[in-house]
């Protein structure tokens, strides 16, 4: 079992930890001497934590500056105790200790009391997902073990742990770890008034977190292989099961693309064949259908399907030097996918050192916590992280390296998240004909994409499109020019002149869909739909390629070509070519 | 799901991760038991395929069995296997065993110094070069079994390098993927955060990471692995019938066997268990480490 110890710095986490390792034997023999006398020789007075102290740096300083993993054993069970630092400087060695222990033993010197980063850390503790928390109230030896004084240090804590929402912890111990006291045994002539359990007792009846099996499936998708080269070709969709359990024959959906398909086998190297697999195992699949999806997509059932959208409410904490700040794309990953995110919302920046207090910013400084919305360029599959863990936490990237993380709490509605509903509905519930996308893609050479010219009227978006239609084909590719004025004079004839644009904009979304589910590449050109309604179109075919095309003097928002009005048409042409290789519509690597 | 295929499961992660965020990957290969545990981890992640490089690092000193051993699972497996030696050093007799063979009167002090210098050279300097193509690399032909000077000469942006936590200090304060500069200094005190199973995979021109997918395992983990697995390892490991035998594999020169009548991996398992070696640390058979040897040699980029 991993059991992180946290506090702030000096309570005497380090101490406990040595004294753990010294009470339970697992120190190499003679180790503890040698300090002792190592201390004595050099007349500084003998520490525990000198025992952990292994590198030059942290002797140096005379700090835990990293997380430090330790080994002991009860009477029960294996431990690791990954020792935190305490000091707010070193808040990400604390976090990257934390994120992975099962259990957390918070310290809290009795003397001094509770303290900022004693808040902090439990703030963090229940963000990071840690249910079980032991505190202990150290150095009770410096308050004559009062049990008084203990006592109002636990409604404290409690106090604070209850405002801000973190589960309440299994236990409050009064310690003292430089005397050994209910650390592996309780003196009753030091704490007669403590009647419950020693640290070393509360951890070994600590339950191992159940194995995430009865929750609905998800499964983050990791890659997609195919060893062709080595002689291999299986394709096959990996990844790690982070909830449920999945048969042979399920039939499972992927988001956000939505393709719906079945499991035909789970795959394995040197291990029995299966035909189920559940939570916890890093496996692999073969599909009954060659669909093509691509990492960051979840797989999941299609009953309990995850969340799709862009607006996700969370919380976080902030670590980077550089602080958080509107306006500015961010990359965010979040299970295994990545894409650019930026801040919709500061809804607050939370006080962590002060009990409940907040903020006035506009941005998230470093060691802040905030609640805020964010916004990620393309809708997203996610989960609440009450729902499930792995899908409902993220970290956000600022250039290199890793300087913020959170949980999603809530998600927030966008205005295409109507249209991306009702893809959903469809898809899942798509009646497929006998002839799959991929045969279509085999047959053709290609999978189907909308190349989408849009611009100001007159620019010669027509012109382009009917050019690139025909080079399309006449290389033997199968595309379909599509103009809006045809959706104008048939699908939409029923529709008044005033009809809402959205309205419009569904329906030549619909009918995109229906030709890009005929396996071609669309290029479409119209002047009633443009630039601004690209996400609407792109929430209707979530699984297509869509490459945008701008004709004219740009209008400053992003699209993936902009070709000015002069351009000679075989360049365009060219480019355009380009794009599709790209992303690998026309070159396909698998 | 037992502790063994939480590991196991945890590391297939962590392999899949690097390949995909790391097109100029590798994995060293030491021969010994925990980077051979790691190889069979890697053909667990990729379906039975190991799809990049090995590099091995060659002081020249390595028991023979170990290059044997290394070449025939190499051709077995139809791995990519790169070479790389510190040819000057070797030519130049910059080597402590040729020191102490010049100078066999040699103090205890001088000797510690010597090994730390020459795994410093055939080692760390070695690995470096190699890793970042400055050095010649010698890549296994897989239909002939020769090796032959590698054309690729591109750095390495990705490393893989079986270092557990348990092993010894300084190891226990790695990440699962942590940056290594310019330089190939590993900055202990200032490591970027790692939450969850989010690992550091954007880096810097210049820079690379190391990846330590069995960060997590013990000593006794890896050799109940063997076990299950039934993964072949060099023979070195077990008892030849004379009550010694190797714990941990080095040079031949800078490296004691131990006492311990272990003849086979089930006797390894219950004299690990016994806590026999408690009190013996893994690596008291490697002269080289002395009291900051091998964080010395570890900022300096050897493994
Ligand atoms: N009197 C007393 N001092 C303690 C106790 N536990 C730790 N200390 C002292 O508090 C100081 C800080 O302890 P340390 O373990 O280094 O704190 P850390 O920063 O939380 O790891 C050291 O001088 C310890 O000797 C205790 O139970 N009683």
């Amino acid at each position: 079992m991993n059991v992180v110890i946290v506090g702030h710095v000096d309570h005497g986490k380090s101490t406990v930890v040595g004294r753990l390792l010294a009470d339970t034997d697992a120190l190499p023999q003679g180790k503890l001497d040698a300090v002792r006398k190592e201390c004595e020789r050099t007349g500084k007075p003998f520490e525990y934590a000198f025992l952990l102290d292994a590198l030059e740096d942290e002797q140096d300083q005379g700090i835990t500056i990293d997380t430090a993993r330790c080994f002991f054993k009860s009477s029960k069970r294996d431990y690791i105790i990954i020792d935190a630092p305490g000091h707010i400087e070193f808040l990400k060695n604390m976090i990257s200790g934390a994120a992975r222990a099962e259990a957390a033993v918070l310290v809290i010197d009795a003397k001094e009391g509770v303290r900022e980063n004693s808040r902090r850390h439990g703030y963090i503790l229940s963000m990071l997902g840690i249910r079980q928390v032991v505190v202990c109230v150290n150095k009770m030896d410096l308050v004559g073990y009062d049990q008084k004084h203990f006592e109002t240090i636990e409604k404290e804590y409690r106090g604070f742990l209850e405002s801000i929402g973190a589960v309440s912890p299994r236990q409050f111990i009064p310690i003292s770890a430089i005397e050994g006291e209910n650390l592996a045994r309780h003196d009753a002539k030091k704490t007669p008034w403590y009647k419950g359990p020693t640290l070393l007792d509360v951890l070994d009846t600590l339950p191992k977190a159940p194995p995430k099996i009865d929750q609905p499936l998800r499964m983050p998708v990791q890659a997609v292989y195919k060893f062709t080269k080595q002689g291999d070709d299986r394709r096959i969709v990996a990844g790690r099961i982070e909830a449920g359990r999945v048969k042979v024959g399920d039939k499972i959906v992927f988001s956000p693309s939505n393709k719906v398909t079945t499991i035909r086998s789970i795959e394995g190297f040197n291990t029995a064949p299966r035909t189920e697999i559940e939570a916890g195992w890093s496996t692999g699949f073969t599909l009954s259908e060659e669909i093509y999806i691509t990492r960051g997509e979840v797989m999941s059932h299609v009953a309990k399907s995850p969340l799709v959208g862009t607006r996700l409410r969370v919380n976080m904490i902030w670590l980077s030097k550089k602080p958080f700040v509107s306006g500015r794309d961010y990359k965010l990953k979040l299970g295994t996918s990545a894409m650019p995110v930026r801040i919709h919302k500061i809804q607050k920046v939370i006080d962590a050192s002060e009990a409940g207090s907040t903020l006035e910013k506009d941005h998230v400084g470093r060691h802040d916590v905030a609640d805020l919305v964010l916004e990620t360029r393309q809708p997203i599959a996610f989960d609440l992280t009450a729902d499930c863990e792995a899908t409902g936490r993220f970290v956000i990237v600022d250039e290199y390296d890793v300087a913020g993380g959170g949980i999603i709490t809530g998600v927030v509605t966008d205005d295409l998240g109507d249209l991306r509903a009702e893809a959903r509905t469809r898809d899942f519930n798509w009646v497929p004909g006998g002839v799959t996308a991929e045969n279509r893609a085999t047959r053709y050479g290609h999978r189907s994409a909308l190349v989408m010219f849009v611009g100001k009227a007159g620019v010669g978006k027509h012109q382009l499109a009917r050019a690139v239609e025909k080079a399309l084909f006449d290389a033997g590719r199968a595309a379909y020019m599509l103009d809006g004025k045809n959706v104008l004079l048939g699908v939409d004839h029923d529709l008044w002149v005033d009809a809402a644009q959205s309205e419009l904009v569904r329906r030549f979304g619909e009918v995109v869909h229906l030709l890009l589910n005929a396996g071609l590449i669309v290029v479409s050109t119209t002047n009633a739909i443009g630039l601004a309604d690209a996400s609407a179109v792109q929430s209707l075919i979530p699984d297509a390629p869509l490459i945008l095309v701008e004709v004219g003097e740009g209008s400053g928002q992003a699209c993936d070509l902009l070709v000015g009005e002069h351009e000679p048409e075989a360049e365009v042409v060219a480019k355009i070519a380009a794009l599709l290789d790209k992303r690998q519509i026309t070159d396909r690597l698998n | 799901m037992d502790h063994l295929d939480q590991l196991e499961q945890q590391s297939v992660y962590i392999f899949r991760e690097a390949f995909r965020h790391f097109e100029r990957l590798c994995m060293l290969w030491s021969i010994g038991k925990d980077s051979t545990v790691m190889l069979w981890l890697a053909r667990k992640a990729f379906f039975g395929h190991v799809p990049f490089p090995l590099v091995h690092v060659d002081t020249s000193y390595k028991l023979p069995e170990m290059i044997a051993y290394r070449d025939k699972l190499a051709f077995e497996y139809k791995l990519q296997m790169v070479v790389g030696q510190n040819k000057q050093a070797l030519d130049e007799g910059d080597t402590f065993p040729i020191k102490l063979s010049k100078n066999p009167g040699m103090s205890k002090e001088e000797q510690a110094i010597n090994r730390t210098k020459c795994c410093g050279r055939l080692k760390a300097d070695a690995l470096g070069a190699t890793l970042h193509g400055t050095g010649v690399r010698m890549r296994m032909n897989l239909v002939t079994g020769k090796y032959e000077i590698d054309p690729d000469k591109e750095p390495y942006t990705g490393v893989i390098v079986g270092a557990r936590a348990d092993e010894e200090g300084s190891r226990s304060k790695e990440r699962y993927f942590s940056p290594r500069d310019k330089h190939d200094n590993w900055d202990v005190g200032d490591q970027p955060p790692e939450f969850w199973n989010q690992f550091k995979t954007d880096f810097a021109p210049g820079t690379h990471v190391r990846i330590h997918p069995l960060l997590d395992w013990t000593e006794l983990n890896i050799w109940e692995y063997i076990k299950r697995e039934s993964i072949p390892t060099v023979s070195l490991y077990y008892d030849q019938g004379e009550g010694t035998r190797y714990r941990s594999l080095g040079c031949g020169p800078c490296q004691a066997p131990i006492k311990s009548t272990s003849k086979n991996v089930d006797d390894i398992i219950a004299e690990l268990k016994s806590g026999a070696l408690r009190n013996v640390a893994e690596r008291s058979g490697r002269l080289q480490d002395g009291k900051h040897g091998l964080e010395e040699l570890r900022r300096k980029g050897y493994m």
